[in-house]
């Protein structure tokens, strides 16, 4: 059993995700410990089945630990410290299992809501969201109803949102969980592309470990007690 | 994050005094006049003359009695029916079907579900007539005393008759909680009777959630005005429809007797819900009993069969007496032993409608601000604790069961004594205020459980795409929600128009409703009159409930995720 901040190379320059030395807690009880970096445009993939706290440690990233769930330790992003922010300042972008496509707007109006609002002028918001559709094969799918779209094509449209919010990091939550086998891959190797072609840190959650591989970056594995492997590359 | 029980905060200390407030202060200014305390009036000495007054009066003994009798036999049947039929039948078509008719009856309006049962079941009703004169022999109506018989029996049936529709829609909501339905199955598949089975594994699950309600229903039912007052009986009366007579009485020494009177109702409320939960220890500990000896009642079929039959006699007799109601707005003479009017006349039913217009504005108006008070009021609530990150509370949930846990006319009283002394009395906003104490507490019931269920992730997504509070709350939470918030709305504005007592005693006969208006004319016999304005207490609801059906179909038309099924 290593400790994994001892493994991971700190990044030494300021633009990367740090977790420094941060523990969640379950009413007192240690659910885990994880003290890295994950410099940009690589990922880091944190693997463990359902109850090993790895979506308590995506709250406490991104900002919504629930009460019952203590955590000690620093959140940086950039050389800003999240830790006390609240979710919508952090610029960290999420993306779940399901891809949570706001169900009363269009395909469009769901991108719509993602551009920051200092970006003026509502030509300019359309085509900047038309333009994020065509980059995912989706154009002209403005307009429709999210719920009419494949599952593959509704995580597509959410990977866009997340990104056209402009974030500094990418938190995945199994977002490719509910895909069937034919799109995993595919839609996979999209959302690793964007990542990296914007330079992002990406925190990785999977129970899946072609997921793991295939993201190519660090492994930290909770089951396995606190092991890191190091992936090729 | 902010820790999350620290200071509360000012929607919820907002709501504590909505609710808290006018009770308090009208328990107050019930008990101050019962012991001879009413400076207003010019009773300035505290005494026991009112209670002397009181325990004079003859046949208070059997008003009392007459109160806990009718009003636990009601609380108790109803709740038998529905336990009954929900053992015997959930989750099979039968079931569906029948829910399926009940959810609209409850918002009928206690007045308006009255005056029909008793169109219904009248010696000259529409029962006897249907029978008349082919198998009984009657050529004019029998002189039998149906309605208001001295035992209370028709006012218990009318009672039940709109209290199981309530306690079913409570018993409904709390099946739809996880995994309710698999102990069912457990049960039965460890060789349980479905009775047996739902009474031993599943409704301990579901009893804590129907419990409030269930006591609700008691406090409601032994202190019920409207209703008595159409179908109860008269020599003497229950003990909450004789305080109101006190209470108008022109000699205002009966005002100081009145009060007392309140105490004794509370008394007697209180009494019947003492031996309603001396029963419930007595029921659980058979149950759990019958079940440790593994009796498991395999044959279940007459039980099952009851249950359904109680059920189904419940909703015809709602759906029949809400159609008689139609009818005899539109009668213009019907006579005995006919089962139809022989003529009708609508224009007649248009006059009554000219006539009463002030009293429809006023009901529209008063259900109107005050389901638009309510149910801002919750969504403020319940936002201001979401982004708090307060979970549901127990407190809170008695907190708003309160108002609904003592006898209206227990604070009624007070608070009419205290506008008065505020030169309040008689005032819309006043009027609306009271309303509000009942209407709240059904919003924060509608409204609460459907936007618990909401999933969490969604406002996940939006605050890490970058979404304020403010921004996310309106452009996701609230459309998301918008089918309940309307339906909430409907519910709302269904309660105010439905409101009998604190429209009589605050409005003072200066804000008239078509509530009061048609307990007051149902009283005087005119039946066609009456049915008018019953049908009118029925349509305001049912407007609303139809807008809240109809705005998210239109608004989300093209949004197949926002059907119906998300709420």
């Amino acid at each position: 059993m290593k400790d994994p901040g001892k493994t991971t190379q700190r990044a030494p320059c300021a633009r990367s995700l740090v977790l420094d030395k941060v523990t969640v807690r379950l009413n007192g009880l240690p659910l885990l410990h994880i003290d890295c970096a994950v410099s940009p445009g690589t990922i880091l993939t944190i693997m463990g089945e359902s109850g090993s706290g790895k979506s308590s440690l995506l709250d406490f990233v991104a900002g919504f630990l629930k009460p019952d769930f203590q955590a000690t330790g620093r959140v940086l992003l950039n050389g800003r410290d999240l830790t006390e922010l609240p979710a919508q300042e952090r610029r960290i972008g999420l993306m779940f299992q399901s891809a949570l496509l706001f169900p009363h707007l269009s395909v469009l109006q769901n991108l719509l809501f993602a551009i920051p609002a200092g970006i003026k002028g509502s030509e300019l918001r359309r085509s900047m969201a038309e333009k994020a559709l065509e980059d995912v094969g989706l154009a002209g799918f403005g307009a429709r109803d999210p719920a009419t779209l494949s599952g593959g094509q509704q995580t597509r449209v959410a990977l866009m949102r997340t990104l056209l919010a402009e974030p500094e990091a990418l938190l995945l939550d199994e977002p490719f969980s509910s895909l069937d086998r034919n799109r995993r891959a595919e839609v996979r190797a999209l959302v690793f592309r964007l990542a990296s072609e914007n330079n992002l840190p990406v925190l990785l959650v999977t129970h899946d470990r072609e997921d793991a591989e295939a993201a190519g970056g660090d492994i930290y594995d909770l089951d396995a007690g606190s092991a890191l492997n190091t992936a090729a590359g | 994050m902010p820790p999350g029980n620290a200071r509360p905060d000012l929607p919820t200390v907002l709501a504590t005094g909505l609710l808290l407030g006018p009770v308090l202060a009208g328990l107050a200014g019930t008990l101050l006049p019962a012991f001879g305390y009413l400076p207003v009036l010019g009773f300035d000495t505290l005494n026991l003359d009112a209670f002397r007054q009181l325990v004079a009066t003859p046949g208070l003994s059997r008003s009392a009695a007459l109160s806990f009798g009718t009003g636990l036999a009601t609380s108790l049947l109803s709740l038998a029916i529905v336990l009954l039929f929900t053992a015997g039948w959930s989750g099979t078509k039968t079931f569906r079907r029948l829910s399926r008719f009940l959810s609209p009856l409850l918002s009928v309006p206690h007045a308006a579900a009255a005056i029909g049962l008793a169109f219904l079941i009248a010696p000259s009703g529409f029962l006897v007539r249907l029978l008349s004169p082919w198998a009984t022999g009657w050529s004019r109506p029998p002189d039998i005393l149906i309605l208001q018989d001295p035992y209370g029996l028709s006012l218990t049936f009318a009672l039940v008759a709109k209290e199981v529709p309530f306690l079913f829609l409570m018993t409904l909501a709390a099946l739809n909680r996880p995994h309710v339905q698999e102990y069912a199955k457990a049960a039965r598949s460890l060789g349980y009777g479905r009775v047996a089975g739902f009474l031993t594994a599943v409704l301990p699950q579901i009893y804590p959630l129907i419990r409030l309600p269930m006591l609700a229903v008691i406090a409601y039912a032994t202190s019920v005005v409207d209703v008595a007052e159409i179908l109860g009986p008269t020599t003497p009366p229950p003990l909450a429809p004789r305080l109101v007579q006190w209470m108008n009485d022109p000699d205002l020494a009966k005002r100081l007797m009145a009060s007392a009177g309140t105490l004794l109702q509370l008394a007697v409320s209180a009494a019947a819900l003492l031996v309603y939960l001396v029963l419930e220890k007595a029921v659980s500990a058979v149950t759990t009993a019958s079940s440790t000896r593994g009796w498991r009642f395999r044959r279940d079929r007459a039980l099952r069969g009851a249950g359904l039959v109680l059920m189904a006699l419940v909703a015809a007799a709602m759906v029949l007496s809400m159609g008689l109601l139609g009818l005899w707005s539109v009668a213009k003479s019907w006579w005995f032993p006919a089962a139809l009017p022989q003529r009708w006349d609508a224009a007649r039913a248009g006059d009554a409608i000219g006539m009463g217009g002030p009293a429809l504005l006023a009901t529209v108006l008063l259900a109107i601000a005050a389901a638009f008070a309510a149910t801002a009021l919750t969504l403020w609530l319940l936002e201001t604790r979401n982004t708090h990150q307060k979970n549901r509370s127990r407190r809170l949930n008695a907190l708003f069961f309160m108002p609904l846990l003592i006898p209206q006319i227990g604070f009624l009283f007070g608070l009419n004594m205290l506008f008065l002394v505020m030169g309040l009395n008689g005032s819309f906003f006043a009027v609306l205020l009271a309303h509000l104490v009942f209407v709240f507490p059904y919003a924060y019931l509608a409204l609460s459980d459907p936007w618990y269920r909401l999933d969490p992730r969604y406002t996940k997504a939006a605050s890490s795409l970058g979404a304020s509070q403010a921004r996310i709350f309106w452009q996701v939470r609230f459309p998301l929600l918008l089918r309940p918030v309307l339906v909430t709305f409907a519910v709302a504005a269904a309660v105010s128009v439905g409101q009998y007592l604190p429209t009589l005693l605050i409005g003072a006969g200066r804000i008239v409703t078509v509530t009061t208006e048609s307990v007051a004319l149902a009283s005087g016999g005119n039946r066609q009159v009456a049915a008018v304005y019953a049908v009118l207490q029925l349509m305001i609801p049912l407007a609303g409930f139809s807008l809240a059906a109809l705005i998210p179909s239109l608004v989300y038309r093209n949004r197949t995720a926002m059907g119906v099924s998300r709420t």
